[in-house]
């Protein structure tokens, strides 16, 4: 059903390779981190996108290249048909109007000498939206509106608790009425009881704005839980998605699998199989030659080693790219 | 009753900052015996990781003091002992990990030399012998190449591989008790599950009691025998993990349960949060902690602390409402009113 809208984020081919710098000046770097190598996703009005994997995968760069903080070696995001790469630096900041973000840690992300009011009036300051009186009234309604209140306004970030504080920066996005979230680890810092306090606000804010989220996770649980369709990355690259039925009730690709084997019991008398992963994620600078997970698959076959997997298509909404799976559908 | 390996009795610990005391632990009870694995959980501020560190003896003091309670250990009252026999108890009879290995490892030491410096530390042992030791301390971790690895930085090994060298370090000299601060809060689940396998694994071979502190259910539910639910420096509830799960009475305790997210979560709406946000523990404060927060709060909750009880055999709770057909009555009570 999602496959007839037009979606609202085109991310095709995106790759940045960050350069290693030579020791030795001047002399021209040769060796890249494969941060993000070749993803490609389409993002459609209303949902939550997951992005899940382990750290070092790449998932927070993607999070920074949608939102223009860097920019992508090759590859395009398209917002609305436009690629936002071609835009220059005035027009990209206005398409980042509509594109917002909320970082991990509520703690670094916020200035410790600033007021709430100050931070939470800075991105409409910045877009010149509206004069004093009326960001002050802007700030109030938004403060309510992520459950602060308006007292808050005039108070610093070190009077605040983590949950706050996350509240506070998802205000911020919230400022300028954006079409996009993307929510960078939003609650991973913060305790449980308050993690959930968090999440019911970010789905709240959903239904009553509409908004589209990407929401990047190594939290399994939290990811199934708030999102429509999830990205399964690994090392830079795309390995698997799809809605989360799909993913979590079907995982086709042997690092999905491995991965929600992994997420701890749900209740100390469930006796549950684990695939245990040997070894640890490979360095994104000299990634294994064809599939990137084939030294720690179970299922690794010859042609793993020599030939990179591609986007095979399971359902309509379900992609994964596993020379076995190909294998088993023939 | 019999013997404890270890018996914590009214733990007590208090921090001075300026002008004003804060009792991070409040009279905590623990008993451990071998082979057990006791899991102490709790949020943030909860004073579960200053509960551990006060086992160790290694509260920061000043601004800390552990004020008032015992510590048993085989029948010895660490508290009572010398700085120095202190020492020879940490590493050889009980020992640590903490939450984030690249700051409890030292950056400009080899990992070999940490983990020979240790064994040197409490057994009379050539060099040679010790390195050849600490070999067969990283094989037993499962860390490839152990002869290679030896000579390598802490900053060549991932996150998970530093784990695996900090519990090779406190298992050093097969100490009886291992405390495990949240070991795998900064690792990746896959790593995680690594981990996890590794301590079930060496508990069995070296019959080790493990406290494990952690925030994560999850981990409980994997590895611990029974639990200690803590709040604001208080333990609330105590009693096996089978236990906890079915039959949870402290409110606390099943908002932690109920806002965790699992698997099946996905059916519900919302999750039920548990409201507001753990206390300051530098304000006086007479009445229950929790009772800011709690749903089925009464006058007598804000006013006067509930003592731990034993309401059944083995399970002990923190709470004015002590039955099942208590809690029940009063949920009940509160839901008729809403309507």
């Amino acid at each position: 059903m999602q496959q007839n809208r037009e979606p609202i984020l085109k991310v095709s081919n995106l790759k940045k390779h960050f350069p290693i710098k030579s020791s030795i000046p001047f002399k021209k770097a040769t060796q890249f981190v494969k941060a993000v190598d070749g993803v490609s996703f389409d993002l459609y009005k209303g949902e939550t996108l997951g992005i899940v994997g382990e750290s070092g995968c790449g998932k927070s760069t993607v999070a920074r290249l949608i939102n223009q903080l860097i920019t992508p070696t090759e590859g395009k995001v398209e917002f609305n048909g436009v690629d936002l790469a071609s835009l220059k630096t005035a027009d990209i900041r206005s398409a980042r109007k509509s594109i917002q973000m909320v970082f991990q840690n509520p703690y670094a992300s916020l200035d410790p000498r600033k007021t709430i009011e100050y931070l939470i009036a800075e991105p409409l300051a910045i877009h010149g939206i509206g004069d004093d009186a009326s960001r002050k009234k802007r700030v109030v309604d938004l403060l309510e509106t992520v459950g602060l209140s308006a007292y808050h306004a005039k108070r610093h970030p070190h009077e605040f608790s983590g949950g706050q504080r996350q509240r506070i920066n998802i205000a911020r996005a919230l400022a300028l009425n954006p079409a996009i979230v993307v929510c960078d680890e939003p609650v991973s810092a913060l305790d449980v009881s308050v993690q959930a306090q968090v999440i019911n606000l970010l789905k709240d804010l959903q239904r009553d704005f509409g908004l589209t989220y990407i929401f990047i996770s190594h939290d399994l649980n939290v990811v199934n839980y708030m999102c429509d369709r999830i990205a399964v990355m690994y090392l830079g690259k795309v390995v698997e998605i799809g809605t989360y039925q799909e993913i979590y009730g079907n995982p086709q690709h042997p690092y999905t699998q491995a991965l929600l084997s992994a997420i701890p019991k749900e209740n100390p008398f469930d006796a549950k199989e684990r695939i245990i992963l040997s070894g640890d994620v490979p360095s994104p600078v000299n990634p294994p030659s064809g599939c990137a997970f084939h030294k720690r698959c179970r299922f690794a076959m010859e042609q793993c080693a020599q030939i990179q997997p591609m986007l095979d298509t399971v359902t309509d909404t379900h992609q994964v790219s596993c020379h076995l799976f190909r294998v088993n559908s023939l | 009753m019999t013997e404890h390996l270890l018996n914590v009795e009214n733990l007590t610990v208090e921090f001075k900052s300026s002008g004003s005391t804060m009792k991070a632990v409040n009279g905590v009870n623990l008993q451990l015996n071998k082979k057990e694995t006791l899991g102490i959980v709790g949020e943030s501020g909860s004073g579960k990781s200053v509960t551990a560190t006060a086992l160790m003896r290694l509260i920061p003091s000043p601004p800390g003091k552990i004020t008032d309670g015992h510590i048993y250990f085989n029948g010895r009252d660490l508290l009572q002992l010398s700085e120095k026999d202190m020492r020879n108890v940490r590493g050889n009879d009980m020992s640590m990990i903490f939450q984030d290995p690249i700051t409890s490892l030292n950056p400009v030491l080899t990992v070999g030399n940490q983990i020979v410096e240790v064994i040197r530390a409490h057994e009379k042992i050539s060099k040679k012998d010790a390195a050849t030791k600490a070999v067969e301390m990283l094989k037993m971790v499962g860390i490839p190449e152990p002869e290679k690895r030896l000579k390598m930085y802490p900053h060549e090994f991932s996150g998970g591989m530093r784990q695996r060298v900090m519990i090779a370090i406190a298992l050093a000299c097969n100490p009886k008790l291992l405390i495990a601060d949240e070991p795998t809060t900064a690792l990746d689940v896959t790593v995680q599950a690594q981990i996890l396998d590794l301590m079930k694994k060496l508990q069995q071979e070296h019959d080790t009691a493990i406290i494990m502190i952690t925030h994560d259910l999850g981990v409980v539910w994997e590895l611990c025998d029974k639990v200690n639910v803590m709040y604001a420096g208080r333990t609330v509830e105590s009693t096996t993990t089978r236990q906890l799960y079915d039959n949870a009475l402290h409110p606390y305790t099943w908002g932690l349960l109920e806002s965790q997210i699992t698997m099946g979560t996905q059916e519900q709406e919302r999750l039920p949060a548990i409201p507001g946000s753990p206390p300051d523990l530098t304000m006086p404060h007479s009445g229950c902690h929790f009772a800011s927060r709690c749903p089925l709060a009464t006058e007598i909750c804000h006013h006067t602390a509930p003592e731990l009880v034993e309401v059944q055999s083995n399970h002990f709770v923190a709470c004015h409402l002590q039955s099942k057909e208590q809690i029940v009555e009063r949920k009940e009570g509160i839901f008729n009113a809403a309507k």
